[in-house]
């Protein structure tokens, strides 16, 4: 029961956070509701026994990307989000069936799979005997074994990245 | 014990959340934010189905999908600061033209 409530807690503040986001003028606003849904989608992945995942949530997402969001917002000075009266039109006309598409989705999930088994969450979820599902651990062993070398390739795609921002972001002289 | 279609429906609302955003919001930055929320819906259905299946793949799934928004995350402001240093605003009905 009490992983049902807590579940409920969470969906309603991410769910919260993602609406703010859409309502909200001022993309300062918009960054900061999308931390709230980040941290309550951290909470939610432990309830899903996920430990690691739930911490490199709130690190790198919460914590590097979105300050990173904040610091941009902060230093272009970025005011109200100002409306073009044509487009905008557009992009309503385009956005809302689009909403209402995806929650319609959502409906179809929820009455095909509703049969489906239960998670069992609120207890450690053993495997193989000994280790807790999700646990760095168990983790680190999968992703130094069967997938080492995507790890290594990723190392790359960052460096890559680091450099491509550094030369957009240089003023030119 | 919370049904697998519980996760599935919040991820599905927050991912048409996020595409919503993409195409109502004009600023660019709430643009790129939308990006991220329909990123994450993603990664929570990951994690449910790996709980589901008791699998870790799916965990490191959302791992590479955290490096790959990282990466984009850091570019994408590049570009958007120096898209702005040239058009000196951050409307995107403003900016259709790629060259500077």
């Amino acid at each position: 029961m009490l992983p049902l409530i807590l579940f409920f807690i969470f969906a309603a503040l991410c769910v919260g956070g993602a609406i703010n986001l859409l309502v909200q003028k001022h993309p300062i606003n918009s960054a900061l509701s999308l931390i709230v849904v980040m941290g309550s989608l951290a909470l939610i992945y432990l309830l899903l026994g996920a430990e690691f995942v739930a911490a490199v949530q709130v690190i790198v997402y919460a914590g590097a990307v979105m300050v990173l969001f904040v610091f941009v917002i902060m230093l272009l000075n970025a005011g109200v989000e100002e409306r073009t009266e044509h487009a905008s039109r557009v992009a309503m006309v385009l956005g809302v069936p689009g909403l209402i598409i995806g929650l319609s989705l959502a409906v179809w999930v929820v009455s095909h799979l509703a049969g489906l088994d239960c998670i069992a969450i609120g207890g450690p979820m053993v495997m193989n005997g000994s280790d807790v599902f999700g646990n760095p651990q168990a983790i680190g062993h999968l992703l130094f074994r069967n997938f080492l070398l995507p790890f290594e390739v990723t190392s790359i795609l960052i460096l890559i990245a680091i450099m491509g921002a550094v030369v957009l972001a240089r003023r030119e002289e | 014990m919370v049904p697998l279609s519980y996760y599935l429906v919040l991820s599905a609302i927050l991912f048409a959340c996020g595409v919503a955003g993409f195409l109502i919001k004009r600023n660019i930055i709430t643009i790129f934010l939308s990006i991220e929320l329909m990123l994450n819906g993603v990664n929570l259905s990951f994690v449910a189905f790996a709980a589901q299946l008791k699998s870790l793949d799916g965990h490191i799934f959302v791992f590479f999908v955290m490096v790959v928004a990282a990466a984009e995350a850091a570019v994408g402001l590049a570009i958007i600061i120096s898209v702005f240093r040239t058009r000196e605003t951050l409307n995107v009905d403003r900016v259709n033209l790629l060259k500077l």
